[in-house]
């Protein structure tokens, strides 16, 4: 199973060491990893595997939203289906 | 892999555009709990229906969290109880509205729909005591919606009982005059109505369905409204593309909430229902995607053609995107649950006439209309002809659902608050239809040859 983690917000100091902190701990590894900043907005896409994850999904989801509060950007993981779904046939 | 920019046009639809799955619906065949006795029959439904959707909320929220699309809603529709409660003794439905109801808050659910009769071609003695108990049934409990199907293509128009529908309206208002005749916005009358619709109130599971069933409604006008607003004089035919590749991004949601809710219930997936359903918030509005193609307000001269074009393009990108698609699926123009059409109401754009026009190319029908508290019970029910033969002359599903409100005038507004929204009172024609709907009978089907 993958999931895409999406980050929005202000940039700042140590947002990827935060979310990647997160993942390390819990075993989801890194398929692949974007970031832009446009007029200050910090928005960072992650596409994650999930097949060896050490927790709930729903316990990295909440950890996520925690560290993103904590940062002030927001944080979502999602499965990728809705992506899949959505953009391709 | 996808690229980084449509995960974020994902993330945008819902984050700033309120797409959502507006509801997922389970529906649940009550016909193996009829009895001679209510109360052996009201048991067996109090159980089915508990032991069906014990998981339908919890399932819901978690299909929400793991996708990140929320679902505003997870209902439940039944087996029109007319069909169920006839062959008991009991002369007064209500005491299966409040076993629904109680169901219903035993497993978490905000609207039940079916307390129901399909009266198109004539009544049974379950149908009339149904319809005489749907008063008091929607002023004592909270989350029953009630229909009734009084006109079909193959049939005609049931016109007794569109002239007793008049009566029924009244009377729940009356019973509810202190709560905004609230009473009135859980029933639905239709003409043709479709078996597996998962909105409420007009929701129930027909008896062509399966035992148990998942039906979804998508939502995402604000989605629409936002792509036709990048498209600055833009021809319609651009229009209607992007309409058409809106909506089946919109739709391929619904489709995978749907499979997703049917495999973790282990109950069949029945249909996604295409409908663009507004609610009151900001950006989610139907009469917005009508002004973004250039209309002042919704209401004037253009809206009916918008409509139609809106209309057929959400079909036409959605048919793509789902296995089965079926329920209302239309653009929905409910009055007080849209801010636009609110404000066009307010405004003087938009009148009850214009809406009937409106109907002639859309679902659903003149939906959540609120008119002064004296019109006649004979101004309703000549409404809900008005409705129904526009439904049956035109084979689609038509709908009213109009809130005559006590001690209110033309200009007032009436506060519902959460999806029902607010809705200001509007003018109704004042000469009388009283003796055309005194006539009663049934008027015939009409011809479905030499179309014009």
């Amino acid at each position: 199973m993958k999931g895409v983690i999406t980050v929005l917000g202000c940039d700042k100091v140590g947002i990827i060491a935060s979310i990647t902190g997160i993942l390390a701990g819990t075993n989801v590894n890194i398929l692949d990893i974007s970031q832009t900043i446009m007029q200050n907005i910090f928005s960072m896409t992650m596409i994650v595997d999930l097949s060896k994850i050490k927790v709930e999904f729903s316990d990295l989801s909440e950890q996520l939203k925690k560290v993103g509060e904590e940062l002030g950007v927001e944080v979502r993981l999602q499965r990728e289906e809705i992506f899949t779904s959505m953009h391709r046939i | 892999m996808f690229k980084g920019n449509e995960i974020l046009e994902t993330i945008h639809m819902i984050a700033q555009e309120n797409l959502d799955i507006r509801t997922v619906t389970m529906g649940i065949s009550l016909r193996d709990c009829a009895s001679d006795s209510a109360e052996t029959a009201r048991r067996k439904i109090y159980d089915k229906i508990c032991r069906y959707a014990e998981n339908l909320v919890k399932t819901g929220e978690e299909i929400e969290r793991d996708f990140g699309i929320p679902i505003i809603n997870k209902r439940i529709s039944v087996t029109p109880v007319a069909l169920v409660a006839e062959s008991s003794e009991a002369d007064n439905y209500s005491i299966f509205a409040r076993t629904l109801d109680d169901a219903a808050k035993n497993v978490g659910v905000n609207f039940i729909g079916g307390f129901s009769a399909l009266v198109h071609k004539g009544y049974t003695k379950g149908d009339h005591i149904l319809i005489r108990s749907i008063p008091e049934a929607l002023s004592t409990t909270e989350r029953v919606c009630a229909s009734v199907n009084l006109a079909t293509t193959k049939s005609g128009i049931n016109m007794d009982a569109v002239r007793e529908m008049g009566y029924t309206i009244k009377d729940c208002s009356e019973r509810t005059k202190d709560d905004g005749a609230v009473a009135c916005s859980k029933l639905v009358v239709f003409a043709n109505a479709p078996e597996d619709n998962p909105f409420m109130a007009g929701a129930f599971h027909g008896i062509g369905e399966p035992e148990c069933v998942i039906n979804v409604g998508v939502s995402g006008p604000g989605v629409v409204a936002s792509a036709i607003k990048s498209l600055k004089g833009a021809d319609f035919g651009t229009i209607a593309e992007t309409i058409k590749k809106t909506a089946f991004k919109i739709t391929r949601v619904g489709q995978l909430v749907a499979q997703e809710a049917s495999s973790r219930l282990k109950v069949p997936f029945g249909i996604v229902d295409l409908s663009l359903a507004p609610t009151p918030a900001v950006g989610d509005s139907v009469a917005h995607i009508l002004e973004a193609m250039g209309l002042e307000k919704c209401g004037t001269h253009g809206t009916t053609a918008a409509l139609a074009l809106l209309n057929d393009a959400v079909k036409k990108g959605g048919i793509m995107a789902s296995s089965y698609v079926g329920g209302l699926s239309g653009a929905f123009i409910p009055v007080s649950e849209d801010a636009g059409m609110i404000d066009a109401v307010v405004c003087g754009a938009l009148s009850i006439e214009k809406l009937e026009a409106m109907t002639c190319v859309c679902s659903v029908g003149l939906d959540m209309i609120a008119v002064p508290g004296d019109t006649p019970a004979s101004t309703l029910s000549a409404i809900i002809a008005d409705e129904a033969a526009i439904g049956v002359a035109n084979n689609k599903t038509t709908a009213v659902r109009i809130i005559p409100v006590p001690g209110m005038r033309e200009g007032d507004v009436v506060e519902y608050g959460g999806l029902f929204g607010r809705a200001p009172i509007m003018k109704v024609n004042p000469f009388s239809s009283e003796a055309f709907i005194q006539r009663g009978g049934r008027i015939p089907a009409p011809l479905q040859s030499l179309r014009n």
